[in-house]
C-alpha cells in the first residue's frame, strides 16, 4: 500500500528511552506516525516493542524523551494534577487494544463499548448506545451487543475491545499483540477487522504484532525493534525484500 | 506394646473370607442408604440428645413460654431486645463498611499522609481488645467531655459524652472497620492490573477508575467475608450489654437471673443469635450468586446444569450456616438468574 506522505504527524516519539531499574527497555527511539499510516512494529520479544507502544499513552513512564500525539506533547515527570490531567487528554487522544483484551468483566459488551464516551467524555447514554451500537455492528458482534464478555470467544473479546477503543474516536490506534493471546483459528476475524479498520476508516495505527502476513497486506510501513532501538524502517517490500540487515533478515526468517 | 501393633497383638492374619467384624457389617448395611437420609438421621439423633438433656435437667418450658416475648421485646422501650440488636448490628456495618472502604483507599493511596492516618487507625483498632475500646468511648469518652466541658469547651461536651447505644455502634463500627479495611483493600487489590490500565487507557481519572471498573469487581471479592463479619457483629452485639444497653442479651439475663431460669433464658437468647445469623447466611449466599453475573457461562438449557462457573468465588465463602454445607456454596452450578421453568 502507498503511504499516506503528506499527512499531518498524529503521533510523534523523540529520543525516548526507558529503564526499568537497571535494565535499558528503550534507548532513544525516534518515530513519526501520519494521518492514516499503518505502522507495524515487529522484533523478538523483549526488544521493547510493547513498551514503546506503552509509552505512547503513558501507561509507562518515559524515562527520558517527548511523546506528542494530536498536539498534546509530554515528558516525563512527577505526575502533579496538571500533569495527569495531561496525560487524561493524551489518552482519551489514544485507543489502546491489549494482548489480554482486558475488557470490564462486569459489563456487557455494549456496556463495555459505551462505558469510555459516558464516563469520560459525558455523552448521554441514549446517544452512546446508538453509537456503540453502529461500532458494534462494524467489528460485526451487533448480535452480541447483551452479552458478558465471558460468553464471547477470544476472538470475539478481542473485537469489542477494539470497539470499546473505537467509541473513544481516537485519533491513534495502539495494537499490542492484539492476536498473540488468540486460537490460531480466530486471530482471522480480528486481523479482518484490523484490515477495515485501515482501509476503510483510514485509521491512523501503530501495531505491534508478528503476524506478518497482515503487515505485508496492510501495513505502510514497518519498523524493526532490536535491543531497544528501531534498527530498520521501511515499506513491506523493502523490508521483506531487501531488508539490509541481517538481523532483521534471521527474524523474518524465523517467523515466515 | 512397644513391638508395635502388627506382631503385638496375636491377631490372625486377615484373610479374604475372614468373618466380618461389627464395624465393617456397619459400613456396609449402611452404604446404600442415600447421604441426605444419614445427615437427617444425625441430625434428628443430636435432637433428641439435646432434648434428653434439657429434660435430664429439668427444662422449664412453662417459663419459657410465659417469658420469651418479654426476653425478646420485653424492655421498657418497644425496640429493645431482638430490635436493639438488629438496629445495633445493621447501624455498626454500615459506618464499618464506610471506614473499610476509607480505609482501603487510603492503605493503597500514594499520600503519605492518608497512608499513615489509616495505618494508624486500623493498627489500633485491630491491637485493642474490642471490650475495652466500647468501655474507652463510652465511660472514658464522658470523661473527656466532662473535662473539656469544665475547661470551658462546652460544645465539646456533649459531642463526647455519648448514649450507650450509639457509643456501642461507634465503637463496633470502629473496630470491625479496621478489620473490615484489609477485606477491602485486598478486595481491590484483587482486581486485575489490565482492568485498571484498561481504563486509564481510555481517559478515565482515579474516581471514575474507581468507582465504574475496580469496585464494582472487587465488591464481588469483598461480599463473602463481609457476610461473615457481620454475622461475627450480630454475636459480637451483645458485649454492649456491658455498658447498659438493653439488646437481647442483656435481657435474656437479667430475666434468667431474677427467676433463677438461667438455662432457659441462655439457651433462648442462644438459639435466637443462632437463628439469625442463619437468616443472614442464606441470603449471603443469594446475593453472592448474583453478584456472580458477568462470571458465568451458559451451557444448554435442558441439560440440569443450566450454567457453570467458571470462576470461583474468591473469598473465604461462607461459613455460620446453621448445619454446615446445608446451603449453597458459590461455587456450586446453576445461577440465580432467569430461570426457564
Amino acid at each position: 500500500m502507498t503511504r499516506p506522505t503528506d499527512g499531518e504527524v498524529v503521533v510523534r516519539v523523540e529520543e525516548l528511552h526507558k529503564s526499568f531499574g537497571h535494565l535499558k527497555v528503550l534507548k532513544g527511539v525516534d518515530l513519526e506516525v501520519h494521518k492514516a499510516e499503518v505502522i507495524v512494529i515487529f522484533g523478538r520479544s523483549g526488544s521493547g516493542k510493547s513498551t514503546l507502544l506503552r509509552c505512547v499513552n503513558f501507561l509507562e513512564e518515559p524515562t527520558s524523551g517527548t511523546v506528542e500525539v494530536d498536539g498534546i506533547r509530554l515528558d516525563p515527570g512527577h505526575r502533579t494534577s496538571a500533569k495527569k490531567e495531561q496525560v487524561r487528554q493524551l489518552r482519551i487522544r489514544t485507543g489502546m487494544v491489549f494482548q489480554q483484551f482486558n475488557l470490564f468483566p462486569h459489563m456487557t459488551a455494549i456496556q463495555n463499548v459505551i462505558e469510555g464516551p459516558v464516563t469520560v467524555k459525558g455523552v448521554p447514554e441514549e446517544r452512546a448506545r446508538a453509537v456503540g451500537a453502529e461500532i458494534l455492528d462494524k467489528v460485526g458482534l451487533a448480535d452480541k451487543a447483551e452479552e458478558y464478555p465471558i460468553r464471547l470467544s477470544g476472538g470475539q473479546q478481542q473485537r469489542v475491545a477494539i470497539a470499546r477503543a473505537l467509541a473513544m474516536e481516537p485519533k491513534v490506534m495502539l495494537f499490542d499483540e492484539p492476536t498473540s493471546a488468540l486460537d490460531p483459528e480466530l486471530i482471522g476475524e480480528v486481523l479482518a477487522v484490523m484490515t477495515s479498520l485501515a482501509t476503510d476508516m483510514h485509521m491512523t495505527m501503530i501495531v505491534v504484532t508478528h503476524e506478518m502476513g497482515f503487515a505485508r497486506e496492510v501495513a505502510h510501513r514497518m519498523a524493526f525493534f532490536h535491543e531497544g532501538v528501531i534498527l530498520e524502517e521501511g515499506t513491506p517490500d523493502e523490508i521483506f525484500e531487501n531488508t539490509r540487515f541481517p538481523e532483521t533478515r534471521r527474524f523474518l526468517d524465523a517467523v515466515l | 506394646m512397644s513391638t508395635g501393633q502388627a506382631g503385638g497383638r496375636g491377631d490372625p492374619a486377615p484373610h479374604a473370607s475372614a468373618k466380618i467384624g461389627a464395624r465393617e457389617r456397619f459400613e456396609l448395611a449402611t452404604a446404600r442408604i442415600p447421604w441426605t437420609i444419614k445427615r437427617i438421621g444425625v441430625m434428628v439423633a443430636i435432637a433428641a440428645a439435646l432434648v434428653g438433656a434439657f429434660s435430664a435437667v429439668g427444662f422449664d418450658t412453662d417459663w419459657m413460654r410465659e417469658n420469651w416475648v418479654k426476653i425478646l421485646w420485653g424492655g421498657p422501650d418497644l425496640l429493645d431486645g431482638i430490635f436493639l440488636t438488629l438496629i445495633i448490628s445493621v447501624s455498626a456495618i454500615a459506618l464499618a463498611t464506610l471506614l473499610a472502604l476509607l480505609g482501603a483507599l487510603t492503605r493503597i493511596s500514594k499520600s503519605a499522609i492518608l497512608y499513615t492516618l489509616s495505618g494508624f487507625y486500623t493498627s489500633f483498632f485491630r491491637g485493642t481488645p474490642l471490650l475495652v475500646q466500647i468501655f474507652l468511648i463510652y465511660f472514658a469518652g464522658a470523661e473527656v467531655g466532662k473535662r473539656l466541658g469544665d475547661a470551658g469547651y462546652e460544645s465539646l461536651r456533649n459531642i463526647f459524652t455519648l448514649d450507650a447505644v450509639p457509643a456501642g455502634i461507634l465503637a463496633l463500627g470502629l473496630n470491625y472497620g479496621a478489620y473490615m479495611t484489609e477485606i477491602f483493600r485486598a478486595g481491590i487489590q484483587s482486581v486485575g492490573h489490565g482492568q485498571r490500565e484498561a481504563a486509564e487507557a481510555l481517559g478515565m481519572n482515579y474516581r471514575q477508575l474507581m468507582r465504574r471498573v475496580v469496585l464494582p469487581q472487587a465488591t464481588r471479592v469483598i461480599i463473602p467475608p463481609t457476610g461473615n463479619e457481620f454475622i461475627a457483629m450480630l454475636k459480637d452485639s451483645a458485649l454492649v450489654y456491658t455498658i447498659g444497653v438493653l439488646e437481647m442479651f442483656r435481657l435474656a439475663d437479667l430475666a434468667g437471673r431474677r427467676d433463677f431460669r438461667s438455662i432457659e433464658a441462655l439457651v433462648l437468647a442462644a438459639a435466637v443469635y443462632w437463628l439469625l445469623t442463619s437468616i443472614f447466611t442464606f441470603f449471603q449466599v443469594r446475593l453472592e450468586r448474583r453478584m456472580s453475573k458477568g462470571y458465568v457461562r451458559a451451557v444448554e438449557v435442558g441439560s440440569g446444569v443450566r450454567t457453570t462457573k467458571i470462576v470461583s468465588s474468591s473469598g473465604q465463602g461462607s461459613s455460620g450456616g446453621a448445619w454446615g454445607g446445608d446451603l449453597p456454596l458459590a461455587t456450586e452450578v446453576e445461577s440465580a438468574e432467569e430461570d426457564p421453568s
